[in-house]
């Protein structure tokens, strides 16, 4: 079928016509509302109090999401929002990293507000075409593509029943069918999912860029919570955004020469230091698949074990030798000379439907190599690449596949489940005919992958009522937290990050904290007080990113010379300045790096009350599987006796001898989940949160966000008890 | 006996920071090495010589997303 085909079958069933502006200091002043029941559309306006209070990104996502729902609305019900929002600093290409979209919607893991990001162009245009936030509510009827043209002003909502699902052939289409020549084709960014979208819990949002070396249309993923899902759900089969030319000046900043300053710098830096610290260059954050295994940390057959002497197999160094192409733009936007978002240029599939087809492959990150990989007890980079591209085409967010797959297998392995129950998949570890099979089959919504779509919280549940399972058991060893799975790291000897991934507002992802080296091999937070403090730095540091359309990765993946100079080198003093310049630089605001923390203590706070209005957000939800604090099994233990025993030795002065070790789990149990209890104390305190873990009215008001129907929210549930 | 990163670790004659830091298994790129309070940049690990009695702080920093 060709595209004019496509195209003609295209039906128009709303347009809206608005005013082309231009941005001021990084704001459009406005967001755009669509309805995709009513095909409406509306032009709201941005508040200062919005600007000052939420400031953008995750925060505009958040406000506008508790606006649009109530407290009993379900990620399904029309009523559900999906918001994308960039952030002011989003689409500057002076400094590194200025390209995210954070998507906001209830989850259908989690059942309240997710954030997921991802890199790619759609933020940037979304702004450069006059809005600083896309806000869809309602469910068409049919599945529709929604067109935003930032070059004339235009916005229309059209069916598209033709084009493909799944992403790689999806925003293939797109881009050529809307861009007019291939030259135009950089001005497009497709947002799409894919056909598993449709049939798991897990569904992701690709958002494309189009790398004009490669002469390809890239993806970068928001893969956490099922954002994918709830945009399949509304039938939106693409977004797809037509952006005027890109100029570094488009944001209107308040003081371009700030930006250009901070920017040189880094890009130097950059330039300088990347080949001998991260190589971020070279092979993107694969570089820590090796080096978690040297640390025990990187999760192998369902985070029983933080290493495998096969690991080497899929570390960074096979990658870069037989896999990864270099030669194109793998700066995920303009301007990022870290440039870490790494390609396979050409992968022969061997399942699947696409078997024997030549395909690009966006990846493997870190990630990736562990959720494809060891977590599954499988070592083999093409399994790896395989995987990461048909989690990708079939928009699956591979960390909660792989996550799943693991708890799956290690419930195949304990006889919890069998063939019966799969479908004849012998799901042992290391099976990786199997685990493909099972993500073609999550795809189709067909049997078995339909059940492990649902991600492994409802798993849970399902295995215990109709198979008879332990549900004890099955609690210890499903690593999820309020519903969603663990990213990639093991956690065992780190209780500063077990509560890093229990109290993270979203569920166990580590883009709040990760603490593992500060606490378990630098020895630098001893106390609950030392822990619960960096409980509070890190989260508040990182959220800023999520506000503001930023990466992450250009603050910590490469430092400067002169870093270990300073008093806390682990902050990165200098970038952290970087960032408030680059901030007052875009908004013309004057804020310290004080300043920076107290923006996302506001929005951090907001969101636990979010999760309180959605009947979660107090300590019972903070709770984190044993297999994230210990040994759950006899065979854990053993692995790595030495250790425990010692423990047992040293912390709790206990000799270890004569004693069976079972006994000695528990022995360790025991003092674990207490250590875990205590350090949500002291986090809760330091938070400004009561013994339940709700912010107190004293911090709302301190912060600026008694507003009314919040205080409403933390009072009716603090009555309730 | 030395301290690193706080706990006791056997000393040997002869120990540099970067030998240290092979002994420990410490891969990770970006390290701060402070020996007795005072910062050692990286092209001088081999150059370094640690002493019986001494305090290392290795500080691993972070990375990754
Ligand atoms: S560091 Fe990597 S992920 Fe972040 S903006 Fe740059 S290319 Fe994209």
């Amino acid at each position: 079928m060709n595209r004019l085909e496509m195209k003609t079958a295209h039906k128009l069933v709303g347009t809206f016509n608005y005013q082309l502006g231009q941005l001021e200091k990084g704001y459009a002043n406005r967001t755009l509302y669509i309805n995709l029941s009513t095909n409406g559309f509306a032009e709201k306006p941005v508040t200062e109090l919005m600007k000052q209070k939420f400031i953008g990104g995750r925060g505009f996502g958040l406000k506008l999401l508790w606006d649009g729902i109530q407290g009993h609305t379900q990620w399904n019900d029309p009523e559900n929002e999906l918001i994308i929002s960039p952030g002011p600093i989003g689409g500057i290409t002076q400094y590194p990293g200025a390209g995210k979209s954070y998507v906001v919607a209830l989850s259908p893991l989690t059942q309240s507000a997710m954030d997921s990001n991802a890199g790619g162009h759609f933020g940037p245009f979304l702004k450069f075409s006059g809005w600083d936030a896309l806000e869809i509510q309602g469910k068409a009827e049919r599945d529709v593509i929604v067109f935003i043209d930032g070059t004339k002003g235009t916005v229309t909502i059209e069916e598209a029943p033709l084009e493909a699902v799944n992403s790689h052939i999806l925003v293939e289409q797109l881009t050529d069918m809307y861009a007019e020549s291939e030259a135009d084709k950089g001005t497009i960014s497709v947002v799409a999912a894919g056909e598993a979208a449709e049939h798991t819990l897990i569904g992701l949002l690709n958002f494309s860029f189009y790398d004009a070396r490669r002469k390809a249309v890239r993806v970068k993923q928001a893969g956490r919570g099922g954002m994918g899902t709830v945009f399949r759900d509304k039938h939106i089969k693409a977004l797809v955004i037509k952006s005027p030319k890109v100029r570094g000046d488009l944001n209107n900043p308040a003081d371009m020469s700030a930006l250009k300053k901070a920017g040189q710098k880094i890009h130097e830096e950059i330039r300088t230091l990347d080949d001998s610290q991260c190589r971020m260059r070279k092979v993107g954050t694969a570089h820590l698949t090796q080096i978690m295994n040297d640390y025990d940390l990187l999760p192998v057959r369902n985070y029983k074990f933080g290493s495998h002497p096969e690991a080497t197999k899929i570390a960074d160094d096979v990658f870069l030798a037989k896999y990864f192409h270099l030669n194109g733009h793998d700066e995920c936007w303009y301007g990022c000379s870290l440039a870490c978002a790494k390609v396979v240029k050409s992968f022969q599939l061997k399942t699947g439907p696409y078997q024997g087809k030549e395909v690009l492959v966006d990846g493997p990150e870190y990630e990736t190599t562990s959720a494809a990989g060891s977590v599954l007890g499988i070592f083999d980079p093409e399994f790896v690449i395989e995987t990461n591209f048909y989690c990708d085409t079939y928009g699956v967010d591979a960390l909660s596949f792989g996550t799943a797959t693991a708890f799956v297998m290690e419930c195949y392995e304990n006889g919890v489940i069998d063939d019966r129950v799969t479908g004849g998949l012998k799901l042992n570890f290391g099976n990786a005919e199997a685990a493909l099979e099972l993500l073609h089959r999550m795809a189709k919504g067909e049997g078995f992958g339909k059940m492990a779509g649902l991600g492994i919280r409802r798993m849970k549940k399902l295995f215990a009522e109709q198979y008879g399972a332990n549900p004890d058991f099955l609690q210890d060893i499903g690593m999820e937290v309020k519903g969603l799975e663990f990213s990639e790291y093991v956690t065992k000897e780190s209780l500063a990050q077990q509560g890093g991934y229990g109290l993270a507002n979203k569920g166990a992802q580590h883009d709040e904290a990760w603490l593992i080296f500060m606490d378990m091999v630098n020895h630098e937070i001893p106390t609950f007080e030392d822990k619960a403090e960096a409980l509070f730095y890190y989260p508040m540091f990182r959220t800023w990113f999520s506000l503001n359309g930023l990466c992450k990765l250009p603050w910590n993946d490469i430092v400067p010379a002169d870093n270990h100079l300073t008093a806390e080198p682990a902050k990165v003093p200098e970038h952290v300045h970087n960032y408030v310049e680059i901030y007052n630089g875009v908004t013309g605001a004057n804020i310290d790096d004080k300043g920076l923390i107290s923006q996302s203590e506001v929005v951090y706070n907001f969101q636990r009350v979010f999760n309180v209005r959605m009947g979660f957000g107090t300590r019972e939800y903070d709770q984190v599987p044993y297999r994230a604090v210990g040994p759950v099994t006899v065979e854990e233990y053993e692995s790595r006796q030495d250790r425990y025993d010692a423990q047992l030795k040293d912390i709790l002065n206990l000799d270890p001898e004569g004693k069976t070790t079972a006994e000695k789990v528990q022995i360790l149990r025991n003092y674990r989940e207490e250590q875990y209890r205590k350090l949500c104390d002291a986090v809760y305190l330091r938070r400004g949160w009561d013994a339940n873990g709700i912010p107190t009215i004293k911090t709302l008001e301190r912060l600026g966000i008694d507003f009314p129907e919040v205080a409403a929210v933390v009072k009716k549930k603090m009555t309730q008890g | 006996m030395i301290k690193v990163n706080g706990k006791d670790y056997p000393w040997e004659e002869g120990l540099s920071i970067k030998q240290l830091l092979v002994n420990k298994g410490f891969t990770f790129p970006l390290l701060v090495v402070i020996l007795n309070g005072k910062a050692i940049a990286d092209n001088e690990y081999v150059g370094t010589v640690v002493n019986d009695g001494d305090e290392v702080k290795i500080i691993h920093l972070m990375s990754g997303g």
